[in-house]
């Protein structure tokens, strides 16, 4: 029946798409209904994290004595924060802060992990020997630790933040590489690869990196979960996003004062950020799901 | 019947007896871990707190700023105002037995001028020599007069160590302090508790309630009160503004506050580093000025203490006898800060506002920056980790500086470090020969009346250059079990345990 | 055997060394002078330079370094400047409780983590597995600080059932240490349950679909010891061998948590000692921290090895 319907005119017309590798595992990915949960759950706060400035109400720093700690109400939907600003408007403006937060410091550590692992599991030997030592000290110091001292030394800003928190994750990165590409170098189309003089980068870029993706796909969007908690963790201690700019997780470090007073200031933020992480986790699962070969529905 | 009885019976003597066990103990909640037990080395506030209990002083201080007796009962001038002699309290030991005498005072008093690492040197750097006239008078020699030098005894400078137990551990005391105060030492574990046991040779012993002091400190002041409120502490300090509204309307707690010696306020780089020269507020007085007239001293308090805190415009509360009154807090006026602005040349000016990551400076200097905009000002925030700013600071490396000072109960120590030239904690870089002159003036001298006319020409000058803008001035805030009685607020923020029981 | 366990014990010092130095020069780095930081609040110059000297601030960055690791290697990892007690005694003085709450924390983790990774992949793709799921990830979606503070308003203030903070040593009243310690290793546990989880699911599904337990099922052995036996041993593999990594992270000390609890471990005293830059705390807790991590590794390692026959050729 399908030999039939290839050989038609119809189907000579429509150019034969080959099921990809990508295709199934995307299907696969959908028919998990966690991740799909959560893929849609994350494009949403990023649609609002994008949309900010014609979604918000207010300016999210535009302070306004009169509704200090105030309620909710029509006007103010989610309350009014300590200094009386909006906590809706900032809680829109926030997803900015703490997406921007999770992406830019994953995209930080998979900018420093990638190269170093390469290079790492590639050469082998004494070059692969000091890298994963380095790496393993790096890992066997608590990752908070490492974040606070280097936003520390930084300065408090949210961009140092990110940087910070990168860093601290950049290890993870270097060691998934490298045990991704030891595994792939063995592989006889690398092997063939290496045989016809091809350079090293040019293997790395062609043949090693597009097989090694999925592993770093998922592992990336746990670690921008895990990178959300920490830019939550580092405002808590005043490293964070300073003030007035918001984000959620300085929102809750101010809201830690009014707990009785306005537990809104507090609720909105919190079931934010776990909206936002436990969604990027469901899809770092889902993902993990779909790619893996060993995992079968 | 019986049985039921019999039950209500042991229960009732089961209850008292852990009621009389309970009421015995204090467990007081910290704001934070306390630095090194050693007067001679301490440097935190907490750790006074500490010593009130474990370390008796020369003198004390009333809670209207009187200096008292503790372990001097009485003291006088010389004629030439160059000695103080004090007559020492009879019968007193210290914590291991020893006497508490002169030789004792002057062993101490050397050791805070000696002590490698020593805190108390430039407390006490008026102090040229100690005498023992005998066993009961001391007397200490200045070689100018110094007026401050009573009220600086009423601190840890004033605190007596026994001399043997110094001798015996020389810089590792705090492992093992002894002292002569109604609490003696018992143990520490660091970050966790300090504990103290009633002294029973302490020479006010019959006003002592308590058997045992546990300290512990809680950093986060949502978790201290959740302690006070679940029973865990009976007494906490520096409850946070916002909740002193539930503690008020707490059946099983009481509040109680006072303002404290101390202040808050924004001090401005005027000459310590070229910073001074090309920052706005640094280089021209209308600016400062203006941007003194663009804060509205009340919304602040209002926003950040809940109203909890004094406005003041000087080193001293308003309500202080050492007030100039012929400086008073300026109303908001943002008409006239445009005004200034425009005379200046400068309608928007630039403001690069180092700020603490604590919340009291951070709040504080994000009101700061909304009431400015509106006279034209751009605050900038520069959120700066506290040890980090004292670096700055030291160097001069800021335009301004949001800053807090915890105060000394005599009015120059409010102001001479901060004012005069080059002094360490001057960091606006203000050198203004008058103003020492002034300043200098008023600690030569002990009468009342000369040292507050020196401090009115003080502030005029102080006022004109603003190198300070002072904000407010907090009040201490506590909390304790509504089981307590005794406690009476003290300017300076400490508790004085002798007295107090549940 | 033995020249595998020499191998991966050869590597320990270099990596241990690359600690020593990460976290020395990160002290280093960070601005402010910790004499000025450590000086009383008058700032008095002559005590700050003092300071300075005794501490050798003023020393080259390479003498600072040697000096202290001179010290560590004859058992002195330096005092504390601020409270002036030596970091050693700090060190013995928290070990014990951090140990505790690491524990109890792996405890409730398992307690959590592996019954939400067996039904997930007992059930897997209907409602139960997604339930399970959120459950196992839940706690590793909150802020640990968050989750703490909500904790003791909930469980302290408002219903009075649990101690708000502070720690009572377990050989004093091993009841109230419990008591003040139940919600710490909560908060703490959920945090690492989902790793727990998500390795459970993983390997039961693996083993679910092989081919023995097809055999075994083909036998007509029941469900539960089908499960039990086959599947749950070979879950377990890779569990254990991350317990033991997951416990090296909680030795380092839950960082917020303790601080909100008031638990006095090694996280709050890192945290503390690095914002009043307190050099030799950090760097010495760091250190002892570090080293356990890089030991219990080796330990899960060795676990692996000897449980995997696979390997051992």
């Amino acid at each position: 029946m399908s030999e039939l319907a290839a050989s038609s005119p119809a189907a000579a017309k429509k150019p034969a798409r080959e099921d990809s590798p990508t295709r199934r595992a995307f299907r696969r990915l959908l028919r998990r209904k966690g991740a799909v949960v959560g893929l849609v759950v994350v494009l949403l706060f990023v649609c609002m994290a994008l949309l900010a400035d014609w979604i918000a109400p207010y300016n999210p720093t535009e302070a306004d004595w009169s509704a200090l700690r105030g309620e909710p109400t029509l006007e103010h939907p989610f309350g009014g924060d300590e200094l009386g600003r909006d906590v809706l408007s900032r809680v829109i403006y926030g997803a900015r802060a703490s997406l921007f937060a999770g992406v830019i410091s994953v995209l930080l550590a998979l900018a420093i992990g990638i190269p170093v692992g390469l290079l790492s599991g590639y050469a082998g030997g004494v070059v692969d020997g000091v890298i994963m030592r380095f790496t393993d000290a790096m890992l066997a110091v608590p990752f908070l630790i490492l974040a606070i001292a280097m936003a520390a030394f930084l300065g408090p800003s949210l961009a140092n933040a990110m940087i910070a928190i990168g860093v601290a994750a950049a290890p993870i990165f270097v060691r998934l590489t490298r045990a991704q590409v030891q595994s792939v170098k063995v592989e006889d189309y690398v092997e063939a690869a290496r045989a016809i003089g091809n350079s090293p980068a040019r293997i790395a870029f062609r043949h090693i990196l597009p097989n090694i993706w999925p592993a770093l796909m998922v592992q990336s969007t746990l670690t921008i979960a895990s990178a959300i908690i920490a830019e939550a963790s580092l405002s808590f201690l005043g490293l964070g996003q300073q003030p007035p700019e918001p984000s959620w997780g300085s929102m809750l470090n101010a809201a830690k004062d009014y707990m009785s007073d306005a537990p809104w200031m507090a609720i909105y933020p919190g079931l934010s950020i776990f909206l936002v992480v436990l969604s990027f986790n469901l899809l770092g699962d889902g993902l993990r799901d779909a790619l893996d070969p060993r995992h079968r529905d | 019947m019986i049985r039921t009885s019999a039950l209500a019976a042991l229960s009732a003597v089961v209850l008292l007896g852990s009621g009389a066990a309970s009421a015995q103990t204090l467990r007081f909640g910290l704001a934070e871990d306390p630095d090194a037990l050693d007067p001679t080395l301490a440097r935190t506030f907490v750790g006074r707190v500490v010593f009130s209990a474990l370390c008796d002083k020369l003198v004390d201080i009333s809670p209207d700023l009187k200096v008292v007796p503790q372990l001097a009962t009485e003291w006088k001038w010389s004629d030439d105002n160059k000695s103080l002699i004090l007559k020492l309290r009879p019968n007193v030991t210290f914590h291991d037995g020893e006497k508490f005498d002169a030789e004792a005072v002057k062993y101490n008093i050397e050791r805070h001028k000696t002590m490698q690492g020593s805190q108390r040197r430039g407390e006490l750097s008026a102090v040229t020599s100690v005498e023992v006239v005998d066993p009961l008078t001391v007397k200490l020699n200045t070689a100018a007069p110094f007026a401050p030098l009573l009220a600086t005894l009423t601190d840890r400078a004033g605190m007596m160590i026994s001399p043997k137990a110094g001798k015996a551990l020389g810089e590792k005391f705090a492992t093992a302090p002894v002292c002569a105060g109604p609490f003696k030492f018992v143990e520490r574990v660091a970050q966790d508790r300090i504990v103290l046991e009633k002294y029973d040779g302490y020479w006010n012993k019959d006003n002592v309630h308590f058997q045992r002091i546990e300290f512990r400190p809680f950093v986060d002041a949502t978790v201290r009160l959740a302690n006070l409120r679940s029973g865990q502490l009976d007494f906490i300090e520096r409850l946070a503004a916002t909740d002193a509204k539930a503690v008020q309307n707490d059946s099983k707690l009481k509040f109680a506050s006072i303002t404290e010696i101390g202040y808050y306020g924004i001090t401005i780089n005027i000459g310590k580093s070229d910073k001074a020269k090309t920052s706005a507020l640094g280089s021209n007085p209308k600016i400062r000025e203006a941007f003194e007239l663009s804060l509205d001293r009340n919304g602040i308090n209002k926003v950040v203490f809940d109203g909890l805190a004094t406005p003041g415009n000087q080193w001293v509360a308003p309500t202080n006898p050492a007030y100039a009154k012929s400086v008073p807090i300026p109303k908001r006026d943002v008409a006239k800060a445009k005004q200034l602005l425009k005379e200046a040349g400068n309608p928007n000016p630039v403001v690069n506002l180092v700020t603490p990551t604590t919340t009291d400076a951070s709040k504080i200097a994000q009101v700061v920056q909304a009431m400015a905009k509106d006279a034209g000002f751009d605050v900038r925030i520069q959120a700066t980790e506290f040890a980090t700013s004292l670096n700055m600071a030291d160097k001069g490396d800021f335009e301004a500086y949001i800053l807090a000072w915890s105060g000394r109960p005599d009015p120059d120590g409010n102001l001479y470090s901060f004012h005069a030239c080059k002094q360490p904690l001057n960091y606006s870089g203000l050198c203004n020969p008058a103003l020492d002159e002034i300043l200098n003036d008023s600690r030569l001298t002990t009468d009342m009346a000369q040292r507050q006319a020196a401090w009115e020409k003080a502030a005029k000058i102080i006022n004109a250059e603003r190198p300070i803008i002072y904000l407010l001035h907090r009040k201490w805030l506590y909390a304790h079990s509504a089981k307590l009685t005794g406690f009476k607020e003290y300017p300076d923020g400490l508790i004085r345990f002798v007295g107090m029981k549940m | 055997m033995t020249r595998f366990l020499f191998r991966r014990l050869a590597i320990l010092i270099p990596t241990l060394i690359f600690v020593s130095m990460i976290i020395f020069g990160l002290q280093q780095l960070l601005p402010g002078d910790p004499a000025i930081a450590m000086a009383g609040e008058e700032r008095d110059p002559q005590a700050i330079a003092e300071l300075r000297a005794k501490y050798n601030l003023d020393k080259p960055i390479w003498v600072q370094y040697g000096l202290w690791i001179g010290g560590i290697l004859q058992g002195d990892f330096g005092e504390s400047i601020r409270i002036q007690l030596p970091v050693s005694q700090l060190l013995l003085e928290k070990l014990p409780v951090t140990i505790e709450l690491a524990v109890l924390s792996m405890l409730v983790a398992l307690l959590i983590g592996l019954p939400a990774g067996v039904i997930s992949a007992l059930y897997n793709g209907r409602w139960p597995d997604y339930l399970a799921n959120v459950i196992g990830l839940w706690g590793l979606s909150t802020p640990n600080f968050w989750l703490g503070i909500m904790m003791i308003l909930l469980f302290s203030v408002h219903l009075g059932w649990l101690p708000a903070s502070g720690y009572v040593s377990p050989t004093e009243d091993l009841w109230a240490n419990l008591q003040a310690m139940i919600m710490p290793a909560f908060v703490l546990g959920t945090g690492i349950a989902a790793v727990f989880m998500r390795h459970t699911r993983s390997a039961m599904l693996q083993v679910l679909a092989s081919d023995y337990i097809r055999t075994a099922r083909a036998k007509g052995l029941y469900e539960r010891v089908v499960i039990g036996k086959h599947a749950f041993r070979n879950a377990a593999v890779p569990v254990i061998t991350l317990g033991a990594l997951e416990f090296g992270q909680l030795l380092s000390g839950a960082v917020l948590t303790e601080q909100i609890f008031s638990i006095p471990g090694f996280g709050k005293l890192i945290v503390d000692a690095v914002f009043n830059r307190d050099y030799a705390v950090v760097q010495g807790v760091v250190l002892c921290t570090a080293t356990a991590y890089v030991l219990l590794n080796l330990l899960a390692d060795i676990a692996y090895f000897l449980v995997n026959p696979r390997l051992r050729t």
